[in-house]
């Protein structure tokens, strides 16, 4: 079927099938389905970030209250020609923005957490997706709020690689392309866009909206709602059922409403999470460093004017809001991937990579279940979260980790808490479950060499065992030159797609016997638990009693006959 | 001395007995689905509908209590070792042969010796375990400020009560069959009226003073 759709369409365009057939023979045939799709406007939604937004539909519109018109400025009115050149005039009136945005992670990648001393950030992390950023910066780093990292060569002290409008355009033409070009056939995705028109970008500057942040973060793991299952492109313009508070005809918040900064750093953090909020408002325009609900609606949201309600305000220490707000993931008509199985990578047809498209998702568009350059996967809407306690505290198996394959699965990130500490709420997570490469002799995680024109590149030349070395190599790290696969589970911290309060959880859904929470452990919760011996004992004194005047009574009765 | 008809259930004494059956259905039904032993319900509605009959009921035993202290009544409930063999041989084995209940109601006592201590133990053991239990159980936010652990065991005792009483009714109901008949127990609690043995001071007394309260 597939191959038919795509003779058709060589057949339309034969110059080009020339040299692109010409290209399948030369590097043995990566990504041979998105060489055919260049020949229709590209709607791949694995692979294209911020896709269509331009004449799709109009930007998200910002309620801004700026003083400033970047159209007007004067130093905005000149014919820029690269990103660099932007920035340049920008940090002549945003005097601080350079320095500021620097200590920010979108910047550096890289994430020291100060309780567990653990090195996180993209720059370190093996992931459950394409497993590592570091090393594949030339594709990867397209989401890197800068200009050019490809390799360790970038400049990250030049004020001028600073990419300020993946953030701040406000036209909605700006789009960024893989920093290298890697294997020519993956490239071509990249290809045929209208060049950048800097000086329009330039001079359409304004806070970020939902596209701009979701340019990046709603594609994560390498396309729409991959990675996070509560944030995908349905976000852009949601309804109220999907978020009540960005609903585009109602509150319609953009990302930073929440997220709010201060000095160009955002609040929020998913490597340190803030689990349980117990300072709530604070004093009007005091608080700059959460993200959390109760920042906004308190430690008291409900309204103590019910006894149900009053028992709802009683759940807050023990229930994340999430919990009960955000009944399920995906919802939005964009599937979030669950499980991704590399083992099957690598097949090939007529010596060429390919795709399978068997999901098709709530809104109608296909994905691909089977990738040549990356396995098998498995998707999932309306997704019920994976439920625990969580104080906040993530622990991650890092590169350096060693773990014992030979126990069930390995957490790429565990979330810390239990139900005693005090500090721990129960939290809604995605899990994503991957089966990928490790190093069999060191009982480590790898890097995997995945982008790049050479041949040691994974995607070119389906070779795990070139890709690893060189992975592994490329940043000076111990490899026994033998691979095998691992069972990794990934998770990830629910907060997104809040519900409107009609669709939030009923109490049924977690206190009952085969609920929601069934899994967790270490309290007791009515309607879920009971003891088991008491129970037992409590029901044979109930029969007992019962039979005990059933069998008085007949006994009355039997000598009554007998007198009479 | 003579056999008659008084006013032994008084207004209030009906009506704190019969709300206070539908309040302890009400709970055990609603309990037990809270419990998870039942889905005809619910949660949200069960824990509703179990908290505001909780606290009716609590209210409801302040009145009782209340009562009780200012009219006397008190008295029937003082526990006598006087006769109480004779009340359980009779249901043990006399009940069986025909014999006639050993006790006669009196004007001051009108609970036979088992019936007093039976009541007295539900009023001084059961309500009040049930009603610490549950207010704990309920308040549970304010005390367990970091441990999840402790609910357990409010829970299992509140339980272990409710399975009581529930033990209870069934053989209070059962024990309205015993005697003449199911209508001649239940009726002195609709009308009051109960068949009493009187002293002749008694009865003259009480057709003098009081001709409503006697039949």
């Amino acid at each position: 079927m597939m191959y038919q759709h795509n003779f058709i369409l060589r057949l339309r365009d034969v110059p080009r099938l020339i040299v692109m057939l010409s290209m399948c023979f030369v590097i043995m045939g990566t990504c041979a389905t998105s060489m055919a799709e260049t020949s229709k406007p590209p709607s791949d939604v694995d692979m294209n970030f911020r896709q269509d937004t331009v004449v799709d539909k109009p930007t998200v519109a910002v309620d801004s209250n700026s003083t400033a018109d970047h159209s007007k400025f004067e130093e905005l009115k000149q014919p820029f020609s690269s990103g660099p050149e932007v920035t340049k005039a920008c940090l002549k009136c945003h005097t601080e923005a350079g320095h500021q945005f620097m200590k920010n992670i979108h910047w550096t990648w890289n994430y020291q957490n100060e309780k567990t001393g653990q090195l996180l950030g993209k720059k370190h992390l093996v992931n459950t997706f394409c497993t590592n950023a570091r090393g594949n910066e030339g594709m990867c780093a397209q989401c890197h709020a800068g200009y050019g990292w490809k390799d360790e060569t970038f400049d990250f002290t030049n004020q001028e690689n600073i990419d300020c409008v993946v953030c701040h355009d406000r036209s909605g033409t700006y789009y960024k392309t893989p920093p290298s070009k890697g294997n020519k056939a993956c490239s071509i995705m990249f290809e045929g866009k209208q060049p950048i028109q800097w000086s329009k970008v330039a001079q359409s500057s304004g806070l970020p909206a939902r596209e701009n942040c979701g340019g990046c973060h709603f594609y994560g793991g390498g396309g729409d709602g991959v990675k996070h299952g509560d944030l995908d492109s349905s976000l852009i313009h949601p309804d109220k059922k999907l978020d009540v508070h960005m609903d585009e005809a109602g509150l319609n918040f953009t990302c930073t409403n929440c997220h709010v900064t201060k000095k160009h750093i955002w609040a929020g953090s998913r490597y340190d999470v803030l689990a349980k909020d117990t300072e709530g408002t604070g004093k009007p325009g005091q608080r700059r460093d959460v993200a959390t609900c109760e920042s906004c609606h308190g430690l008291q949201p409900h309204p103590n004017n019910s006894l149900s309600s009053i028992k709802l305000n009683n759940h807050t220490d023990r229930i994340a809001c999430q919990t009960c707000h955000i009944p399920t993931i995906a919802r939005g008509g964009v599937a979030t991937k669950t499980d991704w199985d590399w083992r099957t990578a690598g097949k090939t047809k007529n010596g060429e990579g390919y795709k399978e498209k068997n999901y098709t998702q709530g809104n109608g568009e296909h994905r691909a279940t089977y990738k040549s350059i990356k396995g098998d996967f498995k998707y999932a809407e309306n997704l019920v979260p994976h439920y625990a306690w969580f104080n906040g505290q993530m622990d991650y198996t890092t590169i350096d980790t060693k773990f014992d394959p030979a126990k069930e699965s390995v957490n790429i990130n565990r979330y810390v808490g239990s139900a005693s500490d005090g500090q721990s709420r129960i939290w809604p997570f995605k899990q994503m479950r991957t089966v990928q490469p490790y190093d069999k002799g060191n009982n480590t995680l790898v890097y995997m060499h995945l982008w790049g024109n050479d041949e040691n590149a994974y995607w070119g030349n389906y070779d795990f065992g070139k890709a690893i070395k060189a992975g592994m190599e490329k940043n000076n790290l111990p490899y026994s030159g033998e691979y095998d696969f691992v069972e990794t589970y990934s998770y990830w911290p629910i907060t997104h797609m809040v519900a409107p309060k009609e669709d939030a959880l009923t109490c049924n859904e977690c206190h009952a016997r085969k609920g929601r929470m069934e899994n967790l452990k270490g309290f007791y919760m009515p309607g879920r638990d009971s003891n088991y011996w008491l129970d037992l004992l409590g029901i044979l004194a109930i029969i007992g009693t019962v039979f005990g005047v059933l069998a008085h009574g007949l006994i009355r009765v039997v000598m009554n006959k007998k007198r009479a | 001395m003579s056999q008659r008809y008084i006013m032994l259930f008084t207004r209030f004494e009906r009506f704190w007995h019969w709300s206070q059956m539908l309040l302890i259905m009400i709970l055990l039904f609603t309990g037990f689905a809270i419990h998870g032993f039942h889905q005809l319900l619910d949660f949200q509605t069960a824990v509703e509908l179990h908290t505001v009959c909780a606290a009716s009921l609590l209210i409801l035993w302040i009145f009782a209590i209340f009562w009780h202290l200012t009219t006397g009544t008190w008295r029937h409930y003082v526990p006598t070792t006087n006769g109480l063999w004779k009340v359980a041989k009779f249901y043990a084995f006399g009940i069986f042969k025909g014999e006639r209940h050993p006790y006669h109601k009196a004007y001051w006592r009108k609970h036979n010796p088992l019936q007093a201590i039976s009541y007295l133990a539900l009023k001084l053991f059961l309500f009040p375990a049930i009603w610490i239990s549950g207010i704990a159980y309920l308040l549970y936010p304010l005390w367990a400020e970091t441990s999840g652990g402790q609910l357990i065991w409010v829970a299992i005792f509140h339980t272990v009560i409710a399975f009581a009483i529930l033990a209870f009714v069934i053989i209070h109901v059962y024990l309205l069959t015993t005697g003449h008949s199911f209508k001649a127990h239940v009726m002195p609690m609709i009308n009051g009226f109960d068949k009493v043995e009187l002293s002749s001071e008694e009865e003259a007394y009480l057709e003098k003073d009081e001709p409503g309260n006697i039949r």
